[in-house]
């Protein structure tokens, strides 16, 4: 039986992480579809029929699907599921909403933040911040499973599967979008960024974070923090990296004046060089750190950026 | 209203988690137990209700084995009114906990149910998510901020771009963020009182719920081991090993 892939988009075209959820997908069965609901989602349903290894995109508009709200999209499918052997979605702030929620209507299990499939029906996924792996099995008719992004290559685009209509399903009235407040930034998306700066408690004030973000647009990076900089303030929710924010891969994390609690390395450790700069040469981040350095990250950065301006 | 809270007992937040030599599971044997931290936020979050008068009761629920009812008296050690413990031993997933939380909430009729977003042992995040789908009611998940006010919700979620409004009918379920507020400390005089409230104990059978488990753990390992590198003396120093050691700048 077929897997299908359930895409969050922004309208135009489906996320990055959808390409990632492909290639889970692909693991599992060779037949792929995709189901991209939306609301005037034309262009994302042909983002979507362009990623290799996809069959079949199945293409729902409904004004109810414009905002992703769970009680409306689970639904859809709902219906959808009986024809597959898997639903698959990456597991980011959508699917995590919108998953749990199909499989217990399906009354089946939800395997979360897979990242390999070793068989169709058995999965390992990380438990306690990534402190252990789990592998686990299946016995459900249709596996619900939400899949870690990083752990998986993004399918490559150039494909061309055929987009069909399916209905939408009756609108739920369970709840309304009243509107965004989306940090704007300029700077790569975090999750698929190449090189990460990330700055934690150490920085001491939000007014300080300007400090990386020129570091950062030097490099090209994407911005992230650790909790403790998100709860002081210093920086918004979506840039917390760890077991319970966004967990990154790039080639390159700098990690500046983070302490390297468990619940942050669960978020970044993945990363294939990590560079460490903290005062205190104790910082368990130094544990993982390819290289560290010991001192005052006011000193430090500037002369970082400097480098990397000359180079 | 009354509102439902759910706490997990789970491996506190601060222990290193070993797994066993014969890859089954995690050592939980003479390790420290705690509330779930998203769910501390919950409770506190059903406190403050109750303390602006938008509740009328806050019941703390579990499941789990009998020393759940420790994490229970935590609850109402912060202010919660009475407890509700669904005892079993046997393993407990998601989905099975979803289920029992929906026949006691048959049974209690809350208003509001609010639920960590996550548990920090197994980190799942569906238990809430799962809940509002069984009930058929709404779900604001990850919730940084709620508002109750004429029979729906406002609520500020956590999401990837940053934060979202969402107003959403009562009855609901919430599943907490971070950010939501931060959790009171039980003062003694009221860890006093608490042992003298009461915790209903119920049993999964007694409930009609099947809790048998839906996925098979095959074996729990150690993440690969990441090794230490070294420290450098100087930003040249860092600057080119990035460039010519590790090739990423």
């Amino acid at each position: 039986m077929a897997v299908l892939v359930v895409a969050a988009h922004d309208g135009k075209t489906v996320r990055a992480n959808v390409a990632n959820a492909v290639t889970a997908a692909t693991q599992m069965d060779t037949d792929v579809h995709v189901l991209v609901a939306g609301s005037g989602a034309d262009e994302a349903a042909k983002s979507a029929a362009a990623l290799q290894g996809v069959a079949k995109v199945l293409h729902a508009e409904d004004a109810a699907y414009a905002n992703w709200l769970a009680e409306d999209i689970a639904p859809l499918v709902v219906r959808l599921a009986p024809a597959y052997s898997h639903v698959v979605m990456a597991a980011d702030s959508v699917g995590k909403n919108v998953a749990p929620r199909v499989a217990a209507l399906l009354d089946v299990a939800q395997v979360s933040e897979a990242i390999q499939v070793v068989s169709p029906d058995t999965f390992v996924r990380p438990i306690y911040a990534g402190n252990a792996m789990a592998t686990v099995q299946s016995a459900d008719k249709i596996k619900i499973v939400t899949i870690r992004p990083t752990n998986f290559k993004a399918a490559a685009t150039g494909g061309s599967a055929a987009v069909e209509k399916t209905d939408a399903a009756a609108a739920a009235g369970l709840s309304t979008f009243v509107g965004a407040e989306l940090s704007k930034s300029e700077r790569p998306e975090l999750t698929s960024a190449k090189i990460v700066v990330s700055g934690g408690r150490g920085l001491a004030s939000g007014e300080n974070f300007k400090m990386l973000e020129t570091l950062a647009d030097k490099l090209g990076a994407g911005l992230g923090a650790s909790r403790a900089a998100v709860d002081a303030g210093y920086v918004p929710n979506d840039y917390q990296v760890g077991q319970t924010g966004k967990v990154v891969a790039p080639d390159l994390y700098i990690a500046i004046g983070i302490s390297g609690a468990i619940q942050h390395l669960a978020g970044m450790k993945d990363s294939k060089t990590i560079v460490a700069i903290n005062k205190d040469e104790e910082a368990p981040i130094f544990q993982v750190a390819d290289y560290g350095i010991v001192g005052d990250l006011f000193q430090i950065v500037p002369e970082l950026t400097a480098a990397v301006e000359k180079k | 209203m009354k509102v439902l809270v759910a706490v997990k007992r789970v491996i506190d937040y601060n222990v290193k988690i070993r797994v066993k030599a014969d890859n089954t599971g995690v050592e939980t044997a003479n390790v420290k137990m705690s509330m779930n931290p998203f769910d501390e936020i919950a409770v506190e979050e059903a406190l403050r209700m109750k303390e602006k008068g938008l509740a009328t009761e806050v019941i703390a629920f579990s499941a789990g084995p009998v020393q759940c009812q420790e994490t229970i008296r935590t609850a109402l050690a912060m202010g919660a009114d009475r407890g509700v413990l669904v005892q079993t031993d046997a393993e407990l997933q998601p989905l099975a906990v979803a289920k029992l939380l929906k026949a006691v909430v048959d049974k209690e009729q809350p208003g509001l149910v609010i639920v960590g977003k996550q548990a920090i042992d197994d980190d799942s995040n569906q238990t809430g998510q799962m809940l509002a789908a069984l009930l058929g009611w709404s779900q604001g998940t990850f919730a940084n901020k709620l508002n109750i006010a004429d029979g729906s919700a406002e609520v500020k979620r956590e999401v990837d771009g940053g934060l979202e409004n969402i107003k959403i009918k009562l009855p609901a379920v919430i599943t907490t963020d971070l950010r939501l507020n931060e959790p009171r400390y039980a003062s003694l005089p009221n860890i006093m009182k608490a042992k003298k409230k009461p915790i209903e104990v119920l049993a999964p059978d007694a409930l009609g719920v099947d809790i048998a488990p839906r996925l098979k753990t095959l074996k729990v390992e150690e993440p690969p081991k990441r090794k230490a590198g070294i420290k450098v003396k100087t930003v040249a120093e860092l600057f080119e090993k990035l460039r010519n050691e590790a090739g990423v700048i």
